[in-house]
């Protein structure tokens, strides 16, 4: 009998046979498709980006508005370490983590009490608190011109960041695997379990002796840390740091990504992030002015139709309580 | 000073009036509707037009801009909206979200992105001045205007809650929906009234706001933030609490912007912040309200 | 001598212009079967939650195995032994029976912060999840989403979580609540096989169960304490019959 428990729950988090195939296809694809590694690099980090939120949205509940805070604090501090500091990519990434990771300990005081609502409100604050910040201190930051001129130095120390993008996208996509990984192993454990049981029923995990506020903080503040190291990624790869990254925009969008994909899910921030880059380009090349307005129409009628229902085979791969 | 206080309550009047339909709707429905604020930048374009191209004087595009937003609330309500209410926050967030940038983008695309003028009639211009020194108060007369039509509106809406019928069938299914069904109350009517009432409130706000706060497609994402604020912290079990709260908003963000112009918006945001950590049911709910 | 698990002292609760609990003093003894009976409104739940630390108390003190936890938090409470049920089934939804025992044995074996180990690592965890699937009658469901759950077997599932945590001191409210005759016996059985050693305080309003299960019983009306015995002085004192037994609803059957 204790087999049998132990089979089935072990079950979920074992390896599907199309992952390794997934993750194999996305390291060749800088390879197979090198006119095209820019994009991948893009959405990598997008991905990442969308995993990290997957965390709090999809496996804790929480809602939040303002995760690009952290993104942004992550490409900010990257940006500005290899400016004033030292241009070692990884290092660089350490420091970006680092940071956005202590403004989400220190955010997440402000999302564990309250309903939803006023999480929606902290959050949405946070994000335009530090988009203001970043504007005003324009003598760090660069203000509205944003942060130019950041050159990375060679990943370990061998491989320099070339035009064509190919350096990027692995580096990407290998800081995207690594922190996969980690977060895979994170939501089948007891901790991912109790974020799900927190998710669901926040009472009944107070009745089981789950102490829900400081459930409630380490998993933002980790989510913080991993939102950006895609920051930081971006910074690096494109040499570049601007206001944008903490737009509002970019917490809408990441939301829609995960939502896309499919949230609780982990692979959801992946097919999400591929899915919405290859719509963005499409769309904006068809009109470069108004995509927002399809990409809104495409929030309106996936939120009618119902997120589940929307036909999308990956669903079929999903299993009972997350992948 | 006295200045700062008399504009930092007209901005919080405006708001407030922009605001309450959210408010209502919200505790109404237990919705999130992050798309208020198109309704607002509706009737704002709907003044626009009528004043630019038919030369509709400016008081008769008053009422009509409210007209016209409560009409395409009310048609939204019914069709859109009302599907969505049992579904959970975040597609509410993502709903509202997608309209809100659909709303953005129409305007952008049909009116360009330009700040829109409006040219307010004679009588409306001007100011007038009382006290000297530092006591000096000085009341733009569009500001008087504003103050005076949000009074009246205030006065009316809480004369409709509280005194007649409709106002206490809205107070019911507010407290307790099922119970109201039960009751006999036509639920599905008092929502759509009450959204399009809220919606047709906001766009009047916004045709009344349009030279204060400015015009432009962005506005909906502007001031959501804003609006979100007079009803987190105001509560949404009243619309005293949101009159309180969009008063507050209103002299706070005057009095930041003016005294100390380089923290402006922070100071709002932190307070804000500071305000739902410590009560995250909002500063004037009553006890035992949402 | 048996001692006192937990003692409630003097609790009152005001909301407002309302008492709803007036000076309540209660006290479980080690291995009680102890009801707390009274009409709807008494303030049962209200004490539960009261007890369970859901809410803060005006006055009053709330002592388990000897430690005051009056200022405790609800999972501190857990923590320390003191496990309630909800009347109102509280469940998670997109859980499975197995996944949520399993969570529930994790986070009290204190594995509630192992992030790197997967969850059905442990086998002592599964053996325990094991024990009580069997013991509640969900094994053939353990691998269903909880949402799907007959009702029955949600209540089931409902008390095998508070067990999972492996209470001292249970607080059971209106257990067979809804529970269709069908599905009655198999969680009264349940019920009448809780461990020996654990304290119960059990909230009904079916007399039945009440007078089988119970060898002490406190009436709550009004928030107030009317009277506390064993079930025979309850059954017969003519004040608890004016108040709830005698109001042409069944008095204990025999």
């Amino acid at each position: 009998m204790t087999n049998a428990t132990q089979k089935s729950l072990l079950h979920t988090s074992r390896l599907k046979p199309w992952e390794p195939v997934l993750w194999l296809l996305a390291f060749a694809s800088p390879l197979l498709l090198s006119s095209h590694a820019l994009i991948i690099n893009e959405i990598a980090i997008v991905a990442l980006f969308a995993i990290s939120l997957d965390l709090i949205l999809g496996y804790t509940g929480i809602v939040s508005l303002g995760h690009a805070a952290f993104f942004g604090m992550g490409a900010y501090a990257a940006a500005l370490f290899a400016k004033h500091v030292m241009p070692d990519p990884l290092v660089g990434l350490a420091f970006g983590i680092a940071v956005s990771t202590l403004l989400g300990a220190i955010c997440s005081l402000t999302i564990m009490r309250g309903s939803d609502l006023t999480r929606l409100m902290v959050t949405l604050g946070m994000g335009l608190i530090l988009l203001e910040l970043a504007n005003r201190l324009d003598w760090l930051t660069g203000g509205a011109d944003g942060l130019q001129g950041v050159v990375m130095g060679p990943l370990l120390g061998r491989f320099e960041f070339d035009m064509s993008g190919r350096t990027a996208a692995y580096y990407s996509l290998c800081v995207g695997l690594v922190f996969f990984v980690l977060a895979r192993r994170l939501v089948h454990s007891p901790f991912g379990a109790t974020l799900m049981a927190i998710r669901d029923n926040r009472l009944r995990a107070m009745a089981i002796g789950i102490p829900v506020h400081s459930r409630l903080a380490l998993v933002y503040t980790v989510s913080a840390g991993v939102a950006g190291a895609a920051g930081a990624l971006l910074a690096q790869t494109t040499g570049f740091a601007s206001l944008d990254v903490f737009d509002f925009h970019r917490s809408a969008d990441v939301m829609l990504v995960l939502v896309v994909g499919g949230v609780g899910w982990l692979y959801g921030g992946i097919v999400g992030a591929v899915v919405f880059k290859l719509m963005q380009d499409t769309l904006s090349s068809i009109t470069p002015q108004y995509w927002t307005f399809w990409i809104g129409l495409f929030l309106v009628v996936l939120v009618l139709v119902g997120r589940e229902r929307l036909l999308r085979p990956w669903t079929w791969f999903r299993k009972r309580g997350g992948a | 000073m006295l200045t700062i206080l008399f504009d930092g309550i007209a901005y919080g009047m405006l708001l407030f009036v922009l605001a309450v339909g959210l408010a209502v709707t919200m505790g109404l429905m237990n919705f999130i509707n992050l798309a208020h604020g198109a309704f607002a930048m509706v009737g704002g374009y709907i003044t626009v037009l009528l004043m630019q191209r038919l030369g509709v004087p400016f008081l008769l595009c008053l009422p009509l801009a409210f007209l016209g937003a409560a009409l395409l609330g009310g048609v939204l309500e019914r069709t859109l909206y009302r599907p969505m209410y049992a579904k959970p926050h975040l597609d509410q967030v993502l709903f509202s979200i997608g309209l809100t940038f659909m709303a953005v983008a129409s305007m952008d695309y049909f009116m360009g992105s330009t700040q829109q003028i409006i040219q307010l009639p004679d009588w409306l211009r001007g100011r007038t001045e009382f006290g000297s020194g530092a006591w000096v108060l000085g009341m733009g007369h569009y500001r008087l205007f504003i103050i005076a039509v949000c009074a009246a509106l205030t006065v009316a809406l809480q004369y409709v809650l509280a005194r007649t019928r409709f106002g206490s069938r809205l107070r019911a299914s507010v407290d307790d929906q099922r119970v109201a069904a039960g009751l006999g109350i036509n639920v599905n009517v008092v929502f759509l009234s009450t959204f399009a009432v809220g919606s047709g409130l906001a766009g009047l706000g916004g045709a009344l706001g349009a030279e204060v706060l400015g015009l432009d497609p962005t506005f909906p994402l502007k001031f959501m933030i804003y609006f979100l604020i007079v009803v987190a912290v105001g509560g949404t079990s009243s619309i005293t609490g949101p009159l309180l709260a969009a008063l507050l908003l209103g002299i706070a963000d005057v009095a930041g912007k003016y005294y100390m112009p380089k923290l402006g918006a922070f100071i709002v945001y932190s307070l804000m912040i500071v305000i739902l950590i410590w009560r995250p049911q909002g500063l004037f709910v009553r006890k035992g309200g949402k | 001598m048996t001692q006192t698990v937990l003692q409630a002292s003097g609790l009152v609760m005001r909301f407002g212009g309302i008492t709803a609990t007036n000076n309540v003093t209660l006290n479980l003894q080690k291995g009680a079967r102890h009801a707390l009976i009274g009409p709807n409104g008494a303030g049962k739940t209200t004490l539960i939650n009261l007890l369970t630390g859901v809410l803060q108390p005006t006055e009053g003190r709330i002592t388990l195995l000897g430690e005051d936890i009056t200022q405790l938090a609800p999972h501190q409470r857990v923590q320390r032994g003191m496990v309630r049920t909800f009347q109102i089934n509280q469940l998670f939804d997109s859980l499975t029976p197995l996944q949520t025992l399993a969570l529930t044995v994790s986070q009290h074996q204190g594995l509630g912060l192992r992030w790197w180990q997967a969850l059905g690592r442990n086998a002592a965890v599964s053996e325990r999840c094991a024990q009580l699937l069997e013991q509640f009658h969900l094994t053939e469901v353990m691998d269903q989403p909880t949402r799907v759950l007959a009702y029955g077997k949600r209540r089931l599932l409902e008390i095998a979580i508070a067990l999972a945590c492996e209470p001292r001191v249970l607080l059971l409210d209106e257990p067979v609540a809804g529970v269709p005759a069908g599905e009655r016996e198999e969680l009264l059985q349940t019920v009448a096989a809780l461990p020996a050693d654990v304290s119960v305080l059990l909230i009904e309003h079916d007399m039945d169960l009440v007078f089988s299960f119970a060898t002490r019983m406190t009436v709550l009306v009004n928030g107030t304490v009317l009277t506390e015995g064993d079930p025979d002085q309850i059954a017969n004192d003519p004040e608890v019959k004016a108040v709830y037994l005698g109001h042409g609803d069944e008095a204990r059957h025999d």
